[in-house]
């Protein structure tokens, strides 16, 4: 018959009731698209007719993604960043996972000071780690160069390899080995059959950090590679003239390459575990 | 290759095994010897040395002391891989990376035997999960898991499978369940099964014989039955179901049964349930044993006046009563709800009776409240 | 440990030693190594009458005090803009990191894609990029100038503003992942639980998020401001010679002004320094596993 009318919040409670709620949403949208601002602005300009100097819009052209190398140089420092990332990462997450199962698998002693030695050169800023080896390299009349610079990187990388790792190790429930040994398989073969693809996975995510770490790195570089060229290298040192617009280009490949593998991992991920 | 020749079989036979963590006996010169083709539960408290002693018998654990043997096989040294052991992990341990195929046939592979297949598939259909070979161990439900956990250790026909907790995980129903299933599937394969469990409802289930433990020792070992009717100690007697543990002196001896006054006054034991050597004796009866009345009621057996009720609780199939006696102690008392006693209330006095053989006793040093549940809540 | 040892070790104990040894060897021959012999170079001298590059060890502890004088400013100007550095990243990471830990639904993993992904592009090309965009030339300094929020002569590039705000971009994913991550492990029912117990949305993040979440702000910091101190790329893109950090002095005593001592000290300061804060950093914050 004559029911009471259900109570309603006044308009301007619901609004702030949403805002409060939503606030911090609001916020993140902000957050990601101040991240994501120079992204678009090297993409973006990628496509600009600029000839020498990219620094104001001329028009839209292909022709940049069409020819990459077109700009003089810079193909050839991508493919030093290249070539020293793949040796750099080869060594270092070899390296880097050995001392990870060592720590994670086994006592010995000297754990500590191990872990010391692991920790310090990420606690170290990379001014010093650059200059101390090319001090040493000097000393021993040895060049900046090609292979002074792999050797840097491998240096820096490790730790991280062993951190990353580590980490996918101590996950790993000892159980399963335990398993794997209670039905007939001796230590080689549980580390091969059970071990080693469990722990993958954390071995292949610390390749691609340290690839991307070695690929991007400025600063150790610039004190060991003497005359020899990397991507960001050049980036720098072009800053000043005029950077080409290929090598936008290049930046946003990297982009959507390693977006692409990230969320491909993700999705084979998911899929494995359906 | 490992050899895990299932050719030794034989009782399972542990001598004085110790085991120490630093200061910590987690087992303490436990000496056992399990029948072949027995249904054997390791019994305890958290902590008291149970899965220990499983783990040494699977060779994941060494012994600090002792020697283990299987049949006339030492395997007191050998690893994990070289015992004709296998073990169903207490979280399954099912490699996730794995198929479920994969996963039984993981132990067949490493011995190199030929026909994988039909192995596996027969083992699936004895576990009821015939059409999950290429499923992977995510995507089953823990009920499910379990059973292919079993499965992958009992494919290899092992002398001995040990189960640490195999239940834990799963919900009541489910549980009773594969309680029922176990000890099928123990009688059709004719596997010796050792079961770790703090569960005492699940061993007295399910084995043939029981090992509680306490504090790394073995407290009293035997069936079922024994256990439960004749505890050789006050933590077994509170551990297996309740009881009430009354302290007393035994006043005089006729025949085959002894008196024993307990606060005044006197109660009968038959002389062979007596298990105390002394006069102190600490006598036991359960409570489902006892029968309540009013105090005006004829009673035949033993009896003990002037308790009152202080706690009623239905429980529907039965209603259990704390009664508080003269001496300041509660007993526990548990009656059927078939009509045949009426419920009584709080406040009400009442009288204890029951049957003179069903009183047992206790060697009068034991501690009345070992073993009885205090804050664990399983 | 001991049931994984006693499974695992045995006669092969010398495995463990086997496996950590390729890798310490490189990491000592090529940090250890280069990091005493940078301490030795510290307290060299220039050889009288001899070619710029050549010196000779003096043990001469006053390079520490000359280097210090001389660079005081740009040490000063490193742990300052490293800290504001660090603080605005905090500042901007926190509520980034807490939307994605828990306001994000079923898109928290795209999200932390998202964070991590501006990263792929080179560290140089986004800092450039910045500059570009700040500069007279992009849109952000025209349309400030319009709206007259700055003068018409104010830039924003080659600035302490722009480093600092470089050096605050740059290092962001460094803080937010480590806050996601701890935020991450905060169970809902405990927030739920202070609410319940008459706390405020306000008290509870004071009194309760915060608190738990501070491992992660632990390792935030670290991880931005131990780079953010030895940083030197920001400082030569978007700053001006009044500037510079540390970092430039240190590169410059190396390839422009031939002076290793001096640089080798100035590092070593550097690395005391940093060491010296973090490790007061971590005591009075109570965090032990580092590694």
């Amino acid at each position: 018959m004559n029911q009471a009318p259900i109570p309603t919040l006044p308009f301007g409670r619901k609004v702030s009731r949403w805002f409060g709620r939503n606030l911090i949403r609001i916020y993140a949208v902000f957050g990601f698209t101040y991240l994501f601002v120079p992204v678009i602005y090297t993409f973006a300009f990628s496509f600009n007719d600029a000839g020498k100097s990219n620094l104001t819009w001329r028009g839209f052209t292909f022709n940049n993604w069409k020819n990459p190398c077109g700009a003089p140089d810079v193909c050839s420092a991508l493919g030093n960043s290249i070539k020293i990332g793949l040796l750099a990462t080869f060594t270092a997450t070899i390296l880097g996972t050995l001392i990870a199962f060592a720590l994670g698998r086994h006592r010995f002693r000297g754990r500590s000071a191990t872990n010391l030695l692991i920790f310090l050169p990420m606690a170290t800023p990379e001014v010093v780690l650059g200059a101390s080896l090319l001090a040493m390299f000097l000393a021993f009349r040895i060049n900046p160069g090609f292979w002074p610079t792999v050797i840097a990187h491998v240096m820096f990388c490790i730790s991280f390899v062993v951190v990353t790792v580590k980490a996918r190790i101590a996950s790993l429930d000892p159980r399963l080995e335990q398993a794997a040994m209670d039905l007939y398989a001796n230590e080689r073969e549980t580390f091969r059959r059970v071990t080693l693809p469990l722990v993958m996975p954390g071995i292949a995510g610390a390749a691609l950090l340290a690839f991307s770490l070695s690929f991007d790195d400025f600063i150790i570089t610039n004190f060991n590679s003497g005359t020899l060229v990397t991507f960001p290298k050049f980036v720098y040192v072009s800053a000043a003239r005029g950077i080409p617009a290929q090598a936008n280009v290049i930046g946003s490949s990297m982009f959507f390459l390693a977006l692409f593998i990230v969320i491909a991992g993700q999705l084979v991920n998911r899929k494995k575990v359906r | 290759m490992a050899d895990a020749s299932t050719s030794s079989h034989g009782d399972l036979i542990l001598t004085r095994i110790t085991k120490t963590f630093g200061d910590f006996t987690a087992v303490d010169d436990l000496s056992l010897t399990i029948p072949e083709g027995s249904f054997f539960a390791l019994l305890g408290p958290s902590g008291c040395g149970k899965t220990t002693t499983l783990r040494m018998i699977a060779g994941l654990e060494e012994p600090t002391v002792g020697s283990i043997f299987i049949g006339n096989t030492d395997i007191t040294t050998k690893k994990p891989y070289q015992r004709p052991v296998n073990t169903v992990f207490q979280n399954y341990a099912l490699f996730p990376h794995l198929s479920i195929f994969e996963n039984v046939a993981f132990g067949l592979r490493r011995r190199g035997i030929k026909d994988v297949k039909e192995q596996v598939e027969k083992v699936l259909k004895l576990v009821e999960l015939p059409h999950f070979a290429d499923r992977k161990p995510t995507q089953l439900s823990g009920g499910q898991q379990q059973r292919i956990a079993l499965a992958r250790a009992i494919v290899n026909r092992p002398a001995l499978l040990l189960l640490d907790e195999p239940l834990g995980a799963l919900d009541l129903k489910l549980r009773r369940q594969m309680q029922i299933e176990l000890k099928w599937i123990q009688t059709e394969v004719g596997l010796t099964f050792v079961h770790v469990t703090h569960d005492q409802e699940e061993a007295m289930t399910m084995a043939d014989t029981i090992a509680v433990m306490n504090e790394g020792r073995i407290e009293q070992m035997g069936s079922p039955a024994e256990l439960y009717e004749s505890p050789a100690t006050a933590f077994v007697a509170n551990f297996l179901g309740q009881s009430n543990l009354i302290r007393g002196v035994v006043s005089s001896s006729d025949g085959d049964s002894q008196v024993v006054t307990v606060h005044g006054q006197k109660i009968s034991l038959l002389k062979e349930r007596n298990k105390s050597e002394s006069s102190s004796v600490v006598v036991g009866i359960r409570p489902e044993k006892i029968r309540i009345d009013l105090p005006d009621v004829e009673t035949k057996g033993n009896a003990l006046t002037g308790g009152i009720v202080s706690d009623v609780s239905f429980v529907g199939v039965s209603t259990q009563y704390v009664v508080e006696m003269p001496w300041k102690q509660d007993l526990m008392v548990f009656e059927q709800n078939d009509g045949g006693t009426p419920t009584l209330r709080p406040g009400d006095p009442v009288s204890l009776s029951w049957n003179v053989p069903f009183t047992f006793g206790l060697d009068g040093s034991q501690d009345v409240n070992a073993g009885a549940e205090t804050d664990e809540i399983d | 440990m001991a049931t994984r040892a006693s499974t695992f070790s045995g006669k092969k104990g010398r495995l463990p030693y086997l496996l950590l040894a390729p890798g310490l060897l490189w990491l000592f021959t090529f940090f250890v190594l280069p990091i005493i012999n940078l301490a030795g170079t510290s307290t060299q001298t220039p050889v009288i009458g001899g070619d710029t590059g050549q010196y000779v060890q003096t043990f001469r502890f006053a390079n520490y005090i000359d280097a210090f004088n001389a660079s005081r400013e740009q040490f000063a100007r490193s742990f300052i803009y490293a800290t504001l550095a660090t603080l605005l990243a905090l500042a901007i990471s926190y509520p980034l990191a807490y939307a994605i830990a828990f306001r994000s639904g079923k898109y928290k993993n795209l999200l932390l894609v998202l964070v991590i992904a501006p990263f792929f592009t080179s560290f140089l090309l986004r800092t450039v990029a910045w500059k570009q965009i700040l500069g007279e030339s992009g849109f952000v300094v025209p349309t400030l100038r319009a709206l007259h929020i700055i003068g018409p002569n104010t830039t924003l590039t080659a600035s302490a503003l722009a480093v600092v705000t470089g050096m605050t971009y740059n290092f962001l994913p460094f803080m937010t992942l480590p806050l996601y991550a701890s935020l991450e492990r905060i169970d809902p029912r405990t927030l739920e639980a202070s609410n319940d117990l008459y706390a405020n949305a306000f008290t509870t993040f004071r009194k309760v998020t915060f608190p738990l979440s501070m491992p992660g702000v632990v390792a935030g910091t670290l991880l931005t401001f131990i780079p953010a101190a030895g940083d030197y790329v920001n400082a030569a893109i978007l700053g001006n010679p009044n500037t510079t950090m540390l970092g430039n002095v240190i590169d410059s005593r190396f390839f422009r002004i031939v002076d290793y001592p001096t640089a080798a000290a100035l590092s070593f300061m550097l690395m005391a320094a940093i060491l010296i804060l973090v490790t007061l950093y971590i005591r009075k914050s109570g965090t032990d596993e580092l590694v």
